[in-house]
């Protein structure tokens, strides 16, 4: 049969109307896949900021992540660096690597006892050089150049603090801090004074340092060994950073490994609270998570560990997805309305237009069915052209706006990120709103369809 | 020998909850390879007696038989297929699909029929010349007058070797010159392709060239003539 040949002619009869009703569809569609492709951005800058960050996987301690956060002696893991290389020589998993390194975080307190203040913070202990190599991850080929940690090339009593923490300590002179005007604390809110046992042992941990040749503050992070004893570290602070987030820049200590473990463990065998996995592609991921629970089940399987991927460790992450989901999702749901209405109102006039068509068609033999059919098919040949051309709109719209330079600072980073659109190579987006707008031109052709093809034939052909 | 035959057929509008009588009590018998027209005044109930003989109305009361099968018993689509395979119409606006060429027009009821295109391309090509249109097979409806229009319309219809075929007063929307025309040539379609035509007319060109002629009024057969033969009165 003719019936898309007969379609396209039918809407090329009212070229007007037709144009009207492809435009609403192209700017629907366009919409929509400009603002997909800016969701696909946010998704793929969050990923890549955790991945670089924290890894695609980590291995922890069983329950550590629930319950050990704050006891990295209960929660530690003894016998990491067997772990590490068996991670790193497995045949399976190696070609899948681009890191694998350890890290420590614990609780303590910071002080600045010189100035009389302290305040609890969060140190994280890695191996810097580590760090570097995951923040190269760059899946996504985004334009930023990566990042490389300030404790790069540094002695291990070095430390990075954020800018919250400098605030508190008073150290925003030496650290050069910005929007920090240096308070001198009323006595009472500075707490009570340290007691004597702490104040001689930090006395005693800082006699055998000798003075830095540089001119670094220093401050003494106070935390619980492993048994629970006191113990004092003392860092030069290379650098205040902002951390991006508030409540991390207020607490946020970065530290060498090796001082964290000093600090936790003291002449023991150190230990570190999760070894961090990062993949070459996030694709990798439930492969890499298979194998490595495949390890732990057998050449591990007297070690209490669990494996966690970037989404469980950064909820955050999934909750921004979800929330962009939605928005996507509602706004969708809103065009693909306009759309369905614009295209049913079309639809709705042709069939009065062609009454007499219709009652002339159904005479000489075309079955209700084939009027159904002849208008369903006027409205996905409308759908494919708006796809057609609303698709190539898009990509065109996303290659002129990446171009712009455009920037703008996502929550929780600190420097700014160009702004930009993923539409071109989004297959899934892009069949996924194909499929959507076509189905929504075939829903919305199918009722006035209906309606031409329920019409008495003796009725259609009287109409004028 | 017999091609339709309707018995006490009755067919009731519904206006504004009003029953409105359109035909009553109608015995009617149409002979193969004859031109029969339908006359009577406006409101008579030709074209309600065309729809009905043509499918495409049910009666209330009655049965309608053509070609033999009982029409009147036969789903919406059976319906439709027996259209399409044994009818053909002629219109009196023309009723081409505006957006086909005068060629796909008298095609498309040989689509509904899925003949193979090599019979389409025979027929159409042979339909078109007997019509006198072979040059203006690529225009479409809208680039024709509208007595090549009605002459397309007319092979349309008989595109599909129909039984029969109904022209609802076919030359009210020609001059008289070209309405004699078209009378001419369905009446030479009609012999030469060995079918009946049934029109509504009240045209006296139309009367002339009947073989039989059924008389309307008020919605009853009021005479029914059969020429070379006497009228005969209806009861």
């Amino acid at each position: 049969m003719k019936t898309l040949s007969i379609a396209i002619r039918n809407l090329l009869r009212n070229r007007r109307r037709s144009a009207m009703t492809l435009s609403a569809m192209v700017i629907g569609l366009v919409a929509v896949l400009l603002f997909g492709g800016y969701i696909r951005n946010i998704n793929y800058g969050l990923q890549t900021d955790f991945v670089q960050r924290s890894g695609h996987l980590q291995i922890q301690h069983k329950d550590y992540f629930l319950y050990g956060t704050g006891n990295p002696g209960a929660y530690g893991i003894p016998n990491y660096e067997r772990i590490i290389n068996l991670l790193r020589q497995d045949a399976v998993l190696a070609p899948m690597l681009t890191v694998v390194t350890p890290t420590l975080q614990l609780g303590g307190i910071a002080g600045n006892f010189s100035a009389g203040v302290s305040r609890t913070v969060y140190a994280t202990g890695m191996v810097v050089e580590d760090q570097n190599r995951m923040a190269e991850w760059n899946d996504y080929h985004f334009p930023s150049r990566p990042r490389t940690m300030t404790l790069t090339g540094t002695p291990t009593d070095t430390a990075v603090i954020g800018t919250g923490v400098a605030r508190v300590l008073q150290l925003c002179a030496p650290l050069a801090v910005s929007n920090c005007v240096q308070v001198q604390p009323a006595p009472s809110a500075s707490g009570p004074p340290l007691s004597a046992d702490i104040a001689e042992l930090a006395a005693a941990q800082t006699s055998d340092i000798k003075p830095s040749a540089s001119q670094l503050p220093r401050i003494q992070i106070l935390a619980a060994t492993a048994h629970g004893a006191p113990n004092v570290a003392e860092v030069n602070v290379l650098k205040a950073q902002y951390q991006g987030v508030k409540e991390l820049d207020d607490i946020y200590v970065g530290l060498h490994l090796a001082e964290a473990q000093k600090l936790i463990f003291g002449g023991e065998p150190p230990q570190v609270t999760a070894i961090i996995v990062q993949l070459h592609h996030t694709a990798q991921l439930p492969a890499a998570r298979a194998r490595i629970q495949q390890i732990l089940a057998t050449s591990l399987k007297e070690e209490p560990l669990e494996i966690l991927d970037f989404e469980t460790l950064n909820p955050f992450y999934r909750q921004s997805i979800s929330m962009f989901d939605a928005i996507f999702g509602f706004m969708s749901v809103l065009i693909g309305g306009i759309v369905l209405f614009t295209i049913s109102n079309t639809m709705g006039m042709a069939v009065v237009e062609r009454t007499a068509e219709i009652g002339t068609l159904r005479a000489i033999g075309l079955r209700r069915g084939g009027i159904r059919l002849m208008f369903v098919s006027e409205g996905v040949m409308l759908g494919v052209a708006g796809i057609a051309l609303g698709v190539a709109a898009a990509v065109v719209a996303g290659w002129v706006i990446n171009r712009m330079g455009l920037t703008w600072t996502p929550p929780g980073r600190v420097e700014p990120v160009a702004l930009s659109l993923r539409v071109a190579g989004e297959n899934r987006m892009l069949a996924g709103s194909a499929i959507a707008l076509l189905l929504v031109a075939a829903v919305s052709a199918f009722w006035p369809a209906a309606r031409a093809a329920r019409m008495n034939i003796v009725d259609a052909l009287r109409h004028v | 020998m017999q091609l339709v035959q309707l018995k006490d057929v009755t067919r009731t509008y519904q206006l504004d909850a009003v029953d409105v009588p359109a035909l009553s009590d109608i015995n009617l018998e149409i002979y193969s390879d004859r031109f029969t027209v339908v006359s009577g005044a406006s409101g008579s109930g030709k074209t309600t007696l065309l729809n009905l003989i043509g499918c495409i109305d049910r009666p209330n009361r009655g049965t309608v038989s053509v070609a033999g099968q009982a029409v009147h018993t036969l789903s919406d689509n059976a319906l439709s297929d027996f259209r399409a395979q044994h009818l053909g119409f002629v219109f009196q606006n023309f009723n081409l699909l505006p957006v086909l060429t005068a060629y796909e027009n008298v095609e498309y009821p040989l689509l509904l029929a899925r003949a193979p295109k090599q019979r389409r391309r025979e027929r159409v090509a042979a339909l078109l010349e007997a019509v006198g249109l072979t040059e203006f097979a690529r225009h479409r409806p809208g680039q024709l007058s509208g007595g090549q229009r009605q002459r397309v319309a007319i092979a349309r219809a008989l595109a599909t070797q129909p039984r029969l075929v109904l022209a609802d007063e076919p030359t009210a929307n020609l001059d008289s010159k070209t309405g004699a025309a078209i009378i001419g040539l369905m009446r030479r379609m009609q012999r030469d392709h060995h079918v009946s035509f049934v029109f509504s007319s009240h045209d006296p060109k139309v009367l002339a060239e009947a073989d039989d002629a059924v008389t309307l009024q008020d919605g009853r057969i009021t005479a029914v003539e059969r020429r070379n033969a006497s009228a005969e009165p209806m009861p």
